[in-house]
């Protein structure tokens, strides 16, 4: 299983993919950043005469990992659409298939290659906000209170993306399916937003992973929010699971 | 060679909706023997293939290899088989080496082994020249070695080749079939083509497979007996009156190919060629050309699957 993992993993880097959405993700985080500290010095001597106010992580680190959870859900599709539908399309799923490894153990190999591929995406730009503690007091409960979120996050689109990979044979064709499911789960809660209090509203804003989210980049780490999280990750992965399987059946 | 058997399949069913793509079939395959599986395209070989090799879950019947049940124990089964499909299972991205440190790794051989198993597969599959190139430039045929490489790397009781030879050129079909001779020497080979000759010079055994019905299984020995045919071809430039030729003891029927051309059919057991020569001498019939005729495998296998067709209509 980690083998796979380390399989997966290293063949991502092979590819010139990772390395642009590497380079590009942390290029447009780095303008962001500037732009957030730009407006931070601009409004610095306004803000610090208020007693409580918030302070650097409040208004750059936190934008910055708000940001960052936008062009995740971009540049997931991209990274999940080759997992399984490459596979098929190379004939090499039958490599893995006929070694003595059971289906869960290919799926969450995969699964775990491609979710350290992002891990090492998020620790690369979390150096930035973290570079602001050479001059000024961050809050370091809150910024890790972000980063789990926003782990969390990126662990639920790789389960989604996994799946909707392991359902073709095209890799467009799953990477722009990941990209809409993904999306409707982000903006689901619009739904329930315009019609207040109406029955459907609750389901939906509890569906939506944007809604999840939030909290933790407020530093507030709910169990509900978390367990949301795990939740979409085994159905997804179980689900993956069964339909590897149903093919081997059918 | 021992008479262990490796691999047994029982009234293995596959059916594609409503069609039947492997219908009841059974075999086995015995330690240190190479099993040709021959049928025309589209006949079942590689469903058979693939749900030996557990990436097919057979509708109905067993399978068991070296004692492990596929379908209870198939991690312990799968184990014992190597397999390459028709498509070559690889990464093109990697190098050789790599490649096959990484099947080395999911075949689950104890890391301390690794580097002499990769080793070991490099060194009989030729790929020497090659460790360090990338999968993707490597041609056809040494992409086919990787191939089996990748199946032989774990030692496994029985090789499953599916059609190893299909897109190659002539004599990059000569070293594979001259590496699967080799590795028949240390493994039972189940191998499947649609060319005949290659099972002739591969093979100990032949099963002959036809709209998912195995219908002819037996040794290679066996099936070259059925094609020696009770036949002479003859060219006599001095031909004699045909009723003069059937005179000859034995002979049974007489076909004119031409006006000098003969093809003489005999009783199996009366084969009139000395005959044929002291006349052909004393009359001086002028003789050119006698040879006994022999079906190639090619007619052989039509004739099985004529037979096949027929009875199937004479059933219905």
């Amino acid at each position: 299983m980690f083998t796979l993992a380390r399989n997966e993993l290293y063949r991502l880097f092979l590819s010139p993919l990772a390395w642009v959405i590497l380079a590009l993700s942390q290029l447009i985080l780095a303008y962001l950043f500037l732009t957030h500290i730009d407006y931070f010095i601009q409004i610095q001597p306004k803000i610090s005469a208020i007693p409580g106010a918030p302070g650097v992580t409040e208004l750059i680190a936190m934008p910055l990992l708000s940001n960052t959870a936008t062009i995740l859900l971009l540049l997931a599709p991209l990274i999940t659409m080759r997992l399984i539908a490459e596979d098929r399309r190379n004939d090499s799923l039958p490599l893995l298939l006929s070694a003595p490894l059971s289906i869960h153990q290919i799926v969450l190999g995969k699964y775990l290659g491609t979710v350290s591929f992002f891990i090492i995406l998020l620790l690369l730009i979390s150096l930035m906000p973290l570079s602001l503690a050479l001059g000024s007091d961050l809050d370091f409960g809150l910024l890790a209170a972000g980063l789990l979120g926003l782990c969390l996050l990126v662990a639920s689109f790789t389960a989604i993306g996994l799946y909707l990979s392991s359902l073709t044979k095209q890799p467009a064709i799953a990477a722009i399916s990941t990209f809409s499911c993904l999306f409707l789960l982000w903006i689901i809660d619009w739904a329930g937003s315009t019609q207040m209090a109406s029955e459907s509203s609750g389901l939906f804003s509890w569906l939506s992973s944007l809604r999840h989210f939030e909290p933790l980049l407020q530093g507030e780490v709910n169990t509900s929010d978390i367990a949301y999280y795990l939740i979409i990750i085994t159905a997804f992965l179980a689900l993956t699971i069964r339909r590897l399987d149903s093919e081997r059946l059918n | 060679m021992s008479n262990t058997t490796l691999l047994s399949a029982k009234s293995l069913s596959r059916f594609y909706g409503s069609q039947h793509a492997v219908n009841n079939v059974s075999f086995e395959i015995h330690k240190g023997e190479v099993l040709g599986f021959l049928g025309p395209n589209g006949a079942g070989k590689s469903t058979t293939m693939k749900m030996l090799s557990g990436n097919l879950a057979p509708d109905r019947g067993e399978i068991t290899i070296n004692g492990y049940d596929l379908l209870s124990q198939p991690k312990q089964a799968k184990a014992q088989i190597g397999y390459l499909p028709e498509q070559p299972p690889l990464y093109k991205e990697l190098t050789v080496k790599e490649f096959l440190m990484f099947c080395a790794q999911i075949n689950q051989i104890p890391s301390a082994k690794i580097t002499k198993a990769v080793n070991t597969a490099i060194e009989r599959c030729g790929l020497n020249e090659v460790t360090k190139r990338l999968i993707g430039h490597l041609s056809k045929g040494y992409q086919q070695r990787v191939g089996i490489a990748q199946a032989i790397i774990h030692t496994p009781a029985v090789v499953i080749l599916d059609e190893p030879t299909s897109g190659l050129d002539p004599i990059q079909i000569r070293e594979i079939r001259h590496l699967i001779r080799d590795i028949a020497a240390e493994h039972s080979v189940i191998l499947s083509t649609h060319i005949l000759p290659e099972v002739q010079t591969l093979c100990d055994r032949v099963q002959i497979i036809n709209h998912g019905k195995l219908i002819f299984s037996d040794t290679i020995s066996s099936l070259s007996q059925q094609m020696q045919a009770s036949s002479l071809i003859l060219s006599l430039d001095n031909p004699p009156d045909i009723d003069r030729l059937q005179q000859l003891s034995g002979v049974t029927a007489i076909e004119a190919i031409s006006s000098t051309r003969f093809r003489l059919h005999y009783q199996p057991d009366n084969n009139p060629t000395q005959d044929l020569l002291t006349y052909a001498v004393s009359e001086h019939w002028q003789l050119t050309e006698l040879a006994p005729e022999q079906h190639s495998l090619e007619d052989v296998f039509m004739n099985i699957i004529q037979q096949e067709s027929l009875t199937d209509v004479q059933a219905a």
